[in-house]
C-alpha cells in the first residue's frame, strides 16, 4: 500500500461517501489510489476548484459531515481558497487535500509548486504540509477530528508527490497527537444558574440564534426553551431553521435586512440571550448602542468569541445542545406575557410585504410562491445579493441543515455548487439553488457536473440584469451614481442550461409563477434550471444601514437623502 | 495612538513547522507590533517557548491571548506583569576604544555587571543581561562613546515560584 492509498481508506473509515476533485500532476498519486484501493467511496469530478469546496462545503452543511475535496497543487490549490474561507467563517467543516512537488523541490519555484501551506494559513481551521509518510493516517485522523469537533471548520492537508508513492505499511488507526487542542462541552453548571437566573428578572427577554445552534443540532433544545421561557426567538441569517420560522415565537431574521418585528424586538428587549451567534456587524449595527441598556447573555463554544464584539454580563462556554439542555432544566417560565403580546402586535402591524408589478415579476413573489409549494420543506441554497436576502425573508425555513448561505464571506458563486453538494447527500430531498443573474455566472460551468449525475436539484436564477445589491447600496448612499453593475451581454441562461443539456424554464410575469413552478418543481429527471426575468430596480427592506442604530432601520424607500453608512462594506 | 503598553506573554507551543506563523498572524491582523519574540525548545523537546512583548491596547490583547490559545498548536498562553514574572534580556554591544578609552567604558561595564568577551585594539565586545530598562541605561552611557554595532536578544520570562510559565 502506498500512503495516497492509505488516506483514501483512512477516509473510508471516517464514513467519507463523496470526494468532490480536480485532478492534475501532482495529485494523480490520490486519482490512481481512488481506482487501485476500489473504493466505494465516489468521486465527483467538478469543472473548477471553488465549486468542489462549495459542493463539499453545501454537503457538510446539509448533513452535518464534513465534506472532502482533492484537488492538485499550485492554481488547483488556490483555487479552493474562496472555498476555504467561505467554510472557515461559517464554521463549516472540510477537508481539503491538497497535491504538492516533491519534496525535494520545495521552495525552489518548482512546477506548479505554490506554498499552499502559507497562503492558507489565515483560512483554516488547522492544516498540515505532510514530511513523512510515516505521519500521513495520524494525519488525517486529526484533520477529521479538528475540522468536525469543538467550533468546526476547514482543514487543509498538502501532501507531497513522493510522500504520496512512498510504500509503507500503514495504521489507519494512527493516535493522534494533539496536546494543544481542547473541546469545550458541557458548560459550567454555576454560570448555566446565574443564566436562569437572569432570565427570572427580565420583562422583555429575547433569544438571539445563530449557527451554532444547527452545528450542534440544538433545534429541539432551542423550541423548548423558547416555550417553557416564553421567550420570542430571533434568528440570524446562518441560523435560520435553529427554530421552525413558523413557530408562534419564532420572528425570523434580525440584522440588517431582518424582519421589522425581528429587529424592534432586538431594539425593545430587557434581556437577550445570544446562543452559538457572534454578534457578527450584519446584526449588532452600531456596536456600542445594540442592547445597550438589556442584560445580554452569551453563550458560544468559542472562548475567543468572549468580549470580541461585545462583552455579555453573563457567559458561558460550550457545546450549545448541551448547555441548554441544562439550561432548561433550570428555566421557569418568565413574566414575559405582556411583551409576547406587544411582539406579536409588531408582528401584524408590520410584515413582510411586496408589491406586483403588471406584467411584471418581483423577485419576492417568485420566493413566497416556492416557499408556498414546497411547503417551507426545500433544502434552500442560496448565492448572494440582494436575492438571497429576500430568499432569506419568505422562504421560511422550518428545520435545521435546510438553509445554506454563505453569511461570514459572502461569496458570490457559492449556492449553486452548494446545493449541488446538498443533493449528493440528501438525495432525497428538494434542493433548490437560488442566486442572482451575477453570481450564478460565477460558478455556473457546474451544470456540467449536475447533469452528469443527474441530480434533481433547482436552479433558480433571479435576473435583474443587474449587481442588485451594490446598485441598491449606490442609489441610495451614493447618490444613485451607478458603477460597475449593469450585467448587460448576460447570456440567454435558458438557451445556456440547455447547452449543457439541462431543462430549463422561464418566467416573466406573475401569471407564470405557479404554473412554472409546479413544473419545475414535477420535473426529477435531472436539474432544472428555472430562470426568472424580474424588476430590475427593485430594493430589499427593512434595511439597517451598516453600523447604524436600530433606530434607523427603513421600512420602505427613503424619502430623503441617506448618509454613508460607518459600518463596515 | 492611545494608551499602547507594552504586554508580555508566554506561549507553549507545539513544536510543528509553522506554529510560528500562525501565531505572528494574530497579532499582525489586530494591528499589533511585536517588540521582541524569542522562541526555544522546551524541556519536553516535543515542544517550544515562547516569549513575546508587543505594543498595542490592552483590551485586544485580551482577545490575542484567547485567539493564541485557540490555535491547534497552542498548549497555554499566559500574560505575565512584571511582578509575577521575572524577565531578562542580553545584549552584545561593540564599542570602538582605543587605549585611551578603555577604562571608562570598562567602569561602565563593571557597574551594570556586564563583561569583555572581546578586546582588541580599537574595539571592546561588552555582554550584560538584565532587566531591559537595566541594559537600556548601560547603553546610553556607552553612548557617549562610539557604538559601532549592538544585538539585543530580546525579552524571556519566567513566572516566578509556583505559577507556569
Ligand atoms: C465573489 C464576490 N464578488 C463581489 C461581491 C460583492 N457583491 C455582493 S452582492 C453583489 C451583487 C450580486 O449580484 P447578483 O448575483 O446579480 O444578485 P442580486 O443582488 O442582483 O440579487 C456583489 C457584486 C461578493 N459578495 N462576492
Ligand atoms: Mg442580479
Amino acid at each position: 500500500m502506498n500512503a495516497a492509498e492509505a488516506v483514501i481508506k483512512c477516509l473510508e473509515k471516517h464514513g467519507v461517501e463523496y470526494i468532490f476533485g480536480y485532478s492534475g500532476g501532482a495529485a494523480i498519486p490520490f486519482f490512481d489510489a481512488l481506482v487501485t484501493t476500489n473504493t466505494d467511496i465516489e468521486l465527483i469530478l467538478v469543472r473548477h476548484e471553488q465549486g468542489a469546496t462549495h459542493m463539499a462545503d453545501g454537503y457538510a452543511r446539509a448533513t452535518g459531515k464534513p465534506g472532502v475535496v482533492l484537488v492538485t497543487s499550485g492554481p488547483g490549490a488556490t483555487n479552493t481558497i474562496t472555498g476555504l474561507i467561505t467554510a472557515q467563517m461559517d464554521s463549516v467543516p472540510m477537508i481539503v487535500i491538497t497535491g504538492q512537488t516533491i519534496s525535494p523541490m520545495l521552495g525552489k519555484d518548482a512546477f506548479q509548486e505554490a506554498d499552499v501551506f502559507g497562503i492558507s494559513l489565515p483560512v483554516v481551521k488547522h492544516s498540515y504540509l505532510v514530511r513523512s509518510h510515516e505521519d500521513i493516517t495520524r494525519t488525517v485522523n486529526e484533520a477529521f477530528y479538528v475540522a468536525t469537533s469543538g467550533r468546526p471548520g476547514p482543514v487543509v492537508i498538502d501532501v507531497p508527490k513522493d510522500i504520496s508513492s512512498t510504500e509503507g505499511v500503514f495504521d489507519l488507526d494512527a493516535a493522534m497527537d494533539l496536546p494543544g487542542y481542547t473541546v469545550p462541552g458541557h458548560g459550567d453548571k454555576d454560570k448555566i444558574k446565574q443564566i436562569a437566573k437572569a432570565f427570572k428578572k427580565a420583562r422583555k427577554p429575547l433569544l438571539l440564534v445563530g449557527h451554532g445552534c444547527v452545528l450542534s443540532s440544538a433545534e429541539e433544545e432551542v423550541r423548548e426553551l423558547a416555550e417553557k421561557l416564553n421567550v420570542p426567538v430571533v434568528t440570524t441569517l446562518l441560523g435560520k431553521g435553529a427554530i421552525s420560522e413558523k413557530h408562534d415565537l419564532s420572528l425570523g431574521m434580525l440584522g440588517m435586512h431582518g424582519t421589522a418585528y425581528a429587529n424592534f424586538a432586538v431594539k425593545n428587549c430587557d434581556l437577550v440571550c445570544s446562543i452559538g451567534s457572534r454578534w457578527d456587524d450584519r446584526i449588532v449595527g452600531k456596536l456600542d448602542e445594540f442592547c445597550a441598556d438589556a442584560v445580554r447573555i452569551h453563550i458560544d463554544i468559542d472562548p475567543s468569541e468572549y468580549g470580541k464584539m461585545i462583552t455579555p454580563d453573563y457567559w458561558c462556554v460550550g457545546d450549545a445542545r448541551l448547555i441548554l439542555e441544562e439550561l432548561i432544566l433550570q428555566v421557569e417560565e418568565c413574566d414575559s406575557a405582556t411583551w409576547v403580546e406587544e411582539v406579536k402586535q409588531w408582528r401584524q402591524d408590520y410584515p413582510l410585504k411586496y408589491d406586483k408589478i403588471q406584467g411584471g415579476l418581483t423577485m419576492q413573489e417568485v420566493l413566497a410562491e416556492l416557499d408556498k409549494q414546497s411547503d417551507s420543506e426545500a433544502i434552500v441554497a442560496t448565492d448572494v445579493g440582494q436575492h438571497q436576502m429576500w430568499a432569506a425573508q419568505f422562504c421560511k425555513s422550518t428545520k435545521g441543515k435546510n438553509w445554506l448561505s454563505s453569511g461570514g464571506a459572502g461569496t458570490m458563486g457559492f449556492g449553486f455548487p452548494a446545493a449541488i453538494g446538498a443533493q449528493f447527500g440528501r438525495p432525497d430531498d428538494l434542493v433548490v439553488s437560488v442566486s442572482g443573474d451575477g453570481g450564478f455566472q460565477m460558478t455556473l460551468f457546474e451544470l456540467s457536473t449536475a447533469a452528469i449525475h443527474k441530480l434533481p436539484v433547482k436552479i433558480l436564477v433571479l435576473n435583474n440584469s443587474y449587481l442588485g445589491m451594490v446598485r441598491q447600496w449606490q442609489e441610495l448612499f451614493f447618490d444613485e451614481r451607478l458603477s460597475g453593475v449593469d450585467m448587460v451581454g448576460n447570456p440567454d441562461f435558458v438557451k445556456l442550461a440547455e447547452s449543457y443539456g439541462v431543462k430549463a424554464f422561464r418566467m416573466s410575469s406573475s401569471d407564470d409563477v405557479a404554473k412554472v413552478w409546479e413544473e419545475a418543481l414535477a420535473y426529477n429527471d435531472g436539474p432544472c434550471l428555472i430562470e426568472a426575468v424580474c424588476n430590475k430596480t427593485d430594493n430589499v427592506y427593512p434595511m439597517i444601514p451598516a453600523g447604524a442604530n436600530y433606530d434607523k432601520m427603513l421600512l420602505e424607500a427613503p424619502s430623503e437623502k441617506l448618509d454613508k453608512p460607518t459600518g463596515s462594506t | 495612538m492611545k494608551d499602547f503598553q507594552t504586554h508580555t506573554i508566554s506561549v507553549y507551543i507545539r513544536n510543528n513547522p509553522g506554529a510560528l506563523m500562525r501565531m505572528c498572524q494574530i497579532f499582525s491582523r489586530r494591528g499589533y507590533n511585536i517588540d521582541s519574540l524569542v522562541v526555544s525548545p522546551a524541556m519536553d523537546g516535543r515542544f517550544s517557548r515562547v516569549s513575546i512583548s508587543a505594543k498595542g491596547a490592552s483590551d485586544s490583547l485580551k482577545q490575542i491571548n484567547l485567539q493564541l490559545e485557540k490555535l491547534v498548536d497552542v498548549v497555554h498562553c499566559i500574560e505575565h506583569t512584571d511582578t509575577e514574572a521575572i524577565v531578562r534580556e542580553m545584549v552584545l554591544v561593540k564599542v570602538a576604544a582605543d587605549a585611551t578609552k578603555r577604562g571608562e567604558i570598562l567602569q561602565i561595564t563593571k557597574h551594570f555587571g556586564g563583561k569583555t568577551v572581546d578586546f582588541t585594539d580599537n574595539s571592546l565586545v561588552i555582554e550584560c543581561s538584565g532587566a531591559s530598562s537595566k541594559l537600556d541605561a548601560m547603553i546610553a552611557l556607552l553612548g557617549n562613546y562610539e557604538i559601532v554595532e549592538m544585538v539585543r536578544s530580546g525579552q524571556m520570562l519566567m513566572a516566578r515560584g509556583g505559577n507556569p510559565t
